[in-house]
C-alpha cells in the first residue's frame, strides 16, 4: 500500500470561468472512507479528477503521504489510486476477459488478482462475451475488476454503484469493506448513502 | 517493462480488430493507385514519369486515414484516464501508441508502396529504396500524425482537423522521401534525400511523444 494519507488543503477549482468551490480542507486517514455530496455540478468529479492529477487546482494542494512521509504527488498517482470514472474505459469489439487483463496487468495487476476479481465480482459467466454485448451493470463490475485484480491503496469512486444491481451493490459494499480493512483509502461521489461506514463532505460553492 | 508490453499487445489488438486495421489502409492506397491513372492518363511514359512522386503521397494519404482514431476512441471511453494513471507516463504511452500504429498500418503499406510504384511504371531497379523510405517516412508519418489526433481530441469532426494539421506537416517527409527516389532514378546521389528524411522521422520520435502527451493532458483537463 504505497499511499497512507491523502491531506487536501485549501483547495479552489474552477471550471472554464466558473469557481466550482473554495477553500476545501479534507484529511484522508487509512480504513477511512469520505462520501462526496452535492447537487450536480457542484464538483464532485472535479474534485476526483483533481486528486487525480488531471485538473490543476486553482489554489491549495494535494499532499499524498506514504508510510515513510510525504510522497511525490506523480508516483504516487502512478502507482496508488485508482479513478473509476463514469466511463468504464473498455473497448467494445474485445473479449470481457482481455480486457480485464489489460486492465488490471496496465495498473499492476497479476493472474491471481485476476482470478480473483473474477471471482469476487461474478465476472467468470461474462468473461468470454465481447464487451458490447454486456449490459451497462456488467460493463462496470468488469471495470471494478481492476480495483480487486491491482490493489492500490487510494480508490477514487465517482458514482460506482449507478449501474449495479441490488445484489451487486451488496457485492461491491462488502469489497469496499474489506478494502477500508486492509488500511484503504475510499473517496467516493455518490447520490444515494455508501453501504459502508462514511464520513460525508459537503461540496457547494 | 512489462507495462510496455501489455500496452503495446493491447494497441495491436485494437489495430487489428479495428474492423479489418490495416486492410482498410491498403484497401484505400489501392484505390488512390488505381485512379491516378484513369485521371491523369494511361500513356505508360507519363505515369512511369509520376509514379514514384504518386506512391509517396497515396503513402501519405493513406496513413493518414486510421491515424484520426489513434487517441479518440480512448477519450470517448474513458480509457484515456485509466492509460494517464498507469505506471508509464503519457509520453511513453503516445509513443507506444504511435509505434503500434506504425508496425500494423505502416509495414503493410511499405511493403504495398514499392508494388504500387511498379505497377504504375516505375523502374524496378527503385524497389529496394522505396521499400526503405516508405518504412522510415511511414514511422515519421505515425508520429506526426499522432500530434495532430491528440491535437484534435474533443472536437467535432477530429477527423477533418487532424488531416488540416497533419498534412502541412507531412511535406518534409513526401519531399525528402519523394526527393531521394527521384534523383536515384535519374542516377544522382539521392543519399542526402534519403538522410534528410530520416532526420526528420528521427525528431518526430524523439519529440512528437512530448507534444502528444501535452495535448493529451490538456484534454483531460
Amino acid at each position: 500500500m504505497l499511499i497512507s494519507k491523502v491531506t487536501i488543503e485549501g483547495l479552489a477549482l474552477a471550471r472554464g470561468d466558473r469557481l466550482l468551490f473554495k477553500g476545501l480542507n479534507l484529511a484522508l486517514e487509512p480504513g477511512r472512507a469520505v462520501a462526496l455530496r452535492g447537487r450536480n455540478g457542484a464538483g464532485k468529479t472535479s474534485l476526483l479528477r483533481a486528486v487525480a492529477g488531471m485538473i490543476a487546482p486553482l489554489a491549495g494542494q494535494i499532499v499524498f503521504e506514504g508510510a515513510q512521509g510525504p510522497l511525490e504527488a506523480e508516483e504516487a498517482r502512478a502507482l496508488g489510486l485508482h479513478l473509476m470514472g463514469h466511463q468504464d474505459g473498455l473497448k467494445p469489439g474485445r473479449l470481457a476477459r482481455d480486457e480485464l487483463a489489460f486492465q488490471a496487468c496496465w495498473c499492476g495487476g497479476d493472474e491471481a488478482g485476476i482470478a480473483r476479481a473474477m471471482q469476487a465480482l461474478d465476472l467468470a459467466r461474462i468473461a468470454d462475451l465481447e464487451v458490447r454485448k454486456l449490459s451497462a451493470g456488467q460493463r462496470r463490475r468488469l471495470a471494478l475488476g481492476r480495483l480487486i485484480a491491482a490493489p492500490r491503496a487510494l480508490w477514487l469512486l465517482d458514482e460506482p454503484f449507478a449501474p449495479l444491481d441490488a445484489e451487486h451493490r451488496a457485492r461491491f459494499g462488502e469489497l469496499m469493506t474489506r478494502h477500508l480493512d486492509a488500511g484503504g483509502l475510499i473517496l467516493a461521489a455518490a447520490h444515494d448513502p455508501l453501504p459502508i461506514e462514511s464520513d460525508g463532505l459537503e461540496i457547494s460553492a | 517493462m512489462t507495462a510496455l508490453v501489455v500496452l503495446l499487445r493491447r494497441e495491436l489488438a485494437l489495430a487489428w480488430g479495428r474492423g479489418g486495421g490495416p486492410l482498410v489502409a491498403l484497401a484505400f492506397y489501392a484505390c488512390v493507385a488505381t485512379l491516378l491513372p484513369l485521371s491523369a492518363g494511361a500513356a505508360p511514359e507519363r505515369l512511369a514519369a509520376v509514379a514514384p512522386g504518386s506512391a509517396w503521397l497515396a503513402l501519405a494519404l493513406s496513413s493518414l486515414l486510421s491515424l484520426e482514431r489513434l487517441f479518440e476512441r480512448d477519450y470517448e471511453d474513458g480509457a484515456l484516464d485509466l492509460l494517464a494513471l498507469g505506471p508509464l507516463p503519457l509520453e511513453a504511452v503516445s509513443a507506444v501508441k504511435c509505434l503500434a500504429q506504425w508496425i500494423s498500418t505502416g509495414l503493410p503499406l511499405a511493403v504495398f508502396t514499392p508494388v504500387a510504384a511498379t505497377a504504375l511504371g516505375a523502374n524496378p531497379s527503385l524497389i529496394p529504396l522505396t521499400f526503405a523510405a516508405a518504412l522510415l517516412g511511414g514511422l515519421g508519418f505515425s508520429f506526426v500524425g499522432g500530434i495532430g489526433a491528440a491535437l484534435s481530441l474533443g472536437s467535432r469532426r477530429g477527423g477533418v482537423l487532424v488531416a488540416v494539421i497533419v498534412l502541412p506537416l507531412f511535406a518534409p517527409p513526401v519531399i525528402f522521401g519523394a526527393g531521394a527516389i527521384e534523383a536515384f532514378a535519374g542516377g544522382l546521389n539521392w543519399a542526402p534525400g534519403f538522410l534528410l528524411l530520416g532526420a526528420y522521422c528521427l525528431a518526430a520520435v524523439a519529440l512528437g511523444p512530448f507534444a502528444m502527451a501535452a495535448a493529451c493532458r490538456n484534454a483531460l483537463s
